[in-house]
């Protein structure tokens, strides 16, 4: 309850699994939760393996065209030069997903942001709800015990039931 | 300077750490109980006062010390 006596909610659909979209739902979910407000969370398509024990999340330079990157070392000035990656390099070079994902981390780490991992732990202590679609379990052949524990299983009307008295809805 | 019964350190935490290591502190002290955080996150300056009047604990006091960004909340009684 707030001050205004009403329990806000929010609902979110996460639905990419790359590491920088991995961010936001779990940053708006957990702060949201910390405010007092009902969450819930669904989880589909790419967005559903955040849901499994360990998140293997990489960062992909496909659909990022103006991604800069950043180097974790160095002087301070070196560290705050954007670095423009030619996509025929980004695209291209063996093992670019791996160091940019490395890079990323590096730099995360070091501004002092937490990890995916703790952001998805602090959720589920502030009590979150976290909804894994069915239909994208069976269709990429994921199984039930591959997720964190408190993971419940539902389909679209299982998550636009809550989604229709939500105060916010964000498609992420 | 106000008195206060609890300090929480978020030295170093970016966003939204601070405000989740604020929420669950707070919930473990007592209604009236002033908690004392500290936060090198620039952001924390309009997160803070953002976050206490949604939930509706009071900001008695915010400053700065050096490079650090002091908070005094009040829990909601």
């Amino acid at each position: 309850m707030n001050k205004m006596g009403e329990r806000k909610s929010m609902a979110i659909i996460a639905s990419k699994g790359t590491l920088d979209w991995a961010y936001p739902p779990f940053i708006l979910a957990s702060t949201a939760a910390a405010m007092d407000m009902n969450v819930k969370m669904f989880f589909t398509f790419y967005g559903l393996p955040l849901l499994k024990k360990k998140i293997k999340a990489k960062v992909s330079p496909a659909g990022n065209p103006a991604m800069p990157m950043k180097m974790p070392f160095g002087p301070k000035a070196f560290q705050g030069l954007n670095w423009p990656i030619p996509n025929v390099v980004s695209n291209n070079v063996p093992g670019f997903e791996t160091v940019a994902t490395g890079l990323m981390k590096k730099t995360f780490k070091n501004k002092g942001v937490a990890t995916v991992t703790e952001l998805r732990d602090m959720c589920e202590q502030l009590g979150v709800e976290m909804i894994g679609c069915q239909m994208t379990m069976d269709v990429f052949g994921f199984e039930r015990d591959e997720f964190i524990d408190g993971v419940n299983i539902g389909g679209a009307a299982t998550f636009l039931e809550f989604a229709a008295e939500a105060d916010i809805q964000l498609f992420i | 300077m106000t008195d206060y019964n609890e300090e929480l350190d978020c030295s170093g935490m970016n966003c939204p750490m601070p405000i989740l290591k604020t929420k669950m502190k707070i919930d473990t002290m007592k209604d009236g109980e002033v908690l004392r955080v500290i936060a090198t996150d620039p952001g924390a300056c309009s997160d803070m006062p953002a976050w206490s009047s949604r939930v509706g604990h009071e900001l008695v006091e915010s400053c700065e010390e050096g490079d650090k960004f002091v908070f005094y909340i009040r829990k909601d009684e």
